[in-house]
């Protein structure tokens, strides 16, 4: 059956061409030296060296950059105790079971009704206070709502692939609680925290829908200014920032995939 | 708590082996409730009661200033179905239907384009898979606002695809090929069909191919391979692949907002312009639960044939981008 199948390679072939051809003419205008215009004028990288002159821009990236890192980390320290407390703690199944839909939430509810939840809950918050004037605490406040539950369904799949032999090996062993969580548990459930981490460090620098409801006029994700350029016109300095996006994504994923292939 | 453990009751009441560990109940409740509930509660508070207020809020009516008047009426249900105040229209409806419509579409054609990528890509030797594989991780993970950008330019006034229509006839000369349906076909299967593709691999990838050889020595006709060997096989995959395509296309707003224009609204477009422009909160919440109810019936729908619960996680992972 692994015969050559011609229709099969060009639909193949046309499927990657309908995902890369148009970020293709993005990177490829975002090096030509024409403010206006398909023309080919030469190359150049000033688009490029304006976006570092663009406060605009500079900022945008900070905010991204802040949003994600801040959001990841508080996202992966709450997503892991729960996980933890999940499985390591005796629960009433009936209350498991709700907790268990409470994560999957997330998971099921379509971006947009999160962010309409989200927008809706800071406008009653921020009658208590201030903080919640939507901006960058905003922004996190609704990207680790969304980040818990993806790190505790990857750790939470760790740890029941562990079981619980070691658990009661290192307590045979008498080993004291904290020497137990440091030495036995950490170490075992790293992986799938770390990859709880990365997922959820991408989910917020790729997100635009929760953003866009819960920022402020002063807290600009990349995302979010793209989209606002968008309704100003297409410009040199966003292919040149769009191809970098595209770029920065890349890198990424093949260390991962060069990380994955070693071990 | 402790009794429904798997830990014995120990020498005294109260205390309780736990993994090895002996300890009372109390502890063990104190640390369960210590490392669970600050998460649990954060969860509560911002999604759960949110969601719950969105409910509440769809029987609010808007005030003079777009301001929420807790009347408990069935108004913007009323309104959802079409009876507004000028008699009876079918707009609303209409962008519902389309929603369903326009999911199905994308999902029908990237499920087309998945099959022959997803194989293409399985029958690679070694490293050039690898290759491939990548090829279509990579647009996974793009921004779809950075997509839908290199949608505007590639279709925009003076690019080749927008002048080749014009020499035929199709656009006037000058115009763009958006907004319009095509663009936001071509915007929508660009963005889902790596969400397509990637579960379907999985399963492509595992193809016992023997079965498929066998098919064919008893002389079965292409599409009776299709059905009885290969669509067999490969339904785990393909039906995380309907689900993560169909349920966030149904609730797009960002393709259909910068590709399309008011004939190709979404519920997702609507569900915008309500919080952002209209500022009908209500309304909007209407509209939510509407489209809440959508997904739900559909995820109802799709996973009815399926006995085990999809992966979650490998599933949630690609619902993200609606």
């Amino acid at each position: 059956m692994k015969e050559k199948r011609p229709m099969v390679a060009i639909v193949a072939v046309a499927s990657l061409a309908l995902m890369y051809l148009p970020s293709a003419a993005v990177a490829l205008f975002s090096v030509n030296n024409a403010r206006y215009g398909l023309a080919w004028r030469g190359f150049t990288l000033q688009w490029y060296a304006r976006l570092f002159g663009n406060r605009d821009i500079i900022e945008a990236a900070i905010n991204s950059l802040v949003l994600a890192v801040v959001s990841t980390l508080v996202a992966t320290i709450l997503g892991t105790a729960l996980a933890i407390g999940l499985r390591r703690a005796p629960w009433p199944a009936a209350l498991l079971r709700v907790f268990d839909l409470l994560i999957n939430l997330p998971v099921v509810v379509p971006d947009i009704i999160m962010a309409v939840a989200l927008a809706m809950a800071f406008n009653v918050l921020r009658l208590l206070s201030s903080v919640f004037e939507m901006g960058l605490f905003t922004l996190i406040v609704g990207h680790v709502t969304f980040q818990i539950s993806f790190v505790t369904l990857v750790v939470k799949s760790r740890l029941e692939a562990l079981g619980q032999d070691t658990d009661e090996a290192a307590m045979d062993l008498y080993a004291s609680r904290l020497f137990h969580f440091r030495h036995v548990t950490l170490p075992l459930i790293l992986p799938g925290v770390l990859a709880g981490a990365m997922l959820a460090f991408t989910l917020s620098l790729d997100d635009f829908i929760i953003s866009f409801f819960t920022h402020g006029p002063e807290s600009v994700t990349l995302p979010i200014y793209i989209y606002a350029s968008i309704k100003r016109g297409l410009s040199p300095e966003i292919h040149a920032l769009s191809t970098l996006m595209l770029v920065l994504t890349t890198i990424p994923i093949i260390i991962a995939e060069r990380l994955t292939r070693r071990f | 708590m402790g009794k429904k453990t798997k830990g014995k009751p120990g020498p005294r009441s109260g205390h309780v082996v736990w993994r090895g560990e002996l300890t009372s109940s109390l502890a063990l409740r104190l640390r369960a409730v210590g490392l669970a509930g600050p998460p649990l509660l954060w969860l509560t508070l911002l999604l759960a009661v949110p969601c719950l207020m969105l409910g509440a809020l769809a029987l609010a009516t808007r005030g003079q200033y777009g301001e929420v008047v807790f009347s408990f009426t069935l108004e913007n249900l009323k309104r959802l179905a079409g009876f507004g105040l000028y008699g009876w229209s079918p707009n609303f409806l209409y962008i519902i239907l389309r929603s369903f419509w326009v999911a199905t579409a994308t999902t029908v054609l990237c499920v087309l384009l998945a099959y022959p990528l997803t194989f293409h890509v399985a029958t690679r030797p070694g490293r050039t898979r690898v290759f491939w594989l990548i090829l279509i991780i990579v647009p996974f993970w793009t921004n779809v606002v950075v997509r839908a950008y290199a949608w505007l330019l590639i279709l925009g006034p003076q690019a080749p695809p927008a002048r080749l229509a014009a020499a035929l006839g199709l656009i006037r000369d000058g115009a763009a090929l958006y907004p319009g349906p095509l663009a936001v076909y071509l915007g929508m299967v660009s963005t889902f069909l790596p969400f397509m593709a990637l579960p379907l691999y999985a399963s492509v990838e595992r193809l016992n191919w023997e079965i498929l050889e066998a098919a064919k020595d008893l002389y079965a006709s292409r599409v009776q391979i299709f059905m009885q060997a290969i669509l067999p096989q490969t339904r785990p995959g393909l039906s995380v692949g309907v689900i993560v395509t169909f349920v966030p296309s149904m609730a797009m707003f960002v393709v259909t907002d910068l590709l399309g224009g008011a004939k190709t609204m979404l519920i997702g477009n609507l569900i915008q312009q309500q919080f952002a422009q209209a500022r009908d909160w209500p309304f909007g919440a209407a509209l939510s639960l509407a489209l809440m109810a959508m997904t739900l019936l559909c995820l109802a729908l799709l996973r009815r044939r399926r006995r085990q619960r999809p992966g979650g996680h490998a599933e949630g992972v690609l619902s993200r981008l609606g």
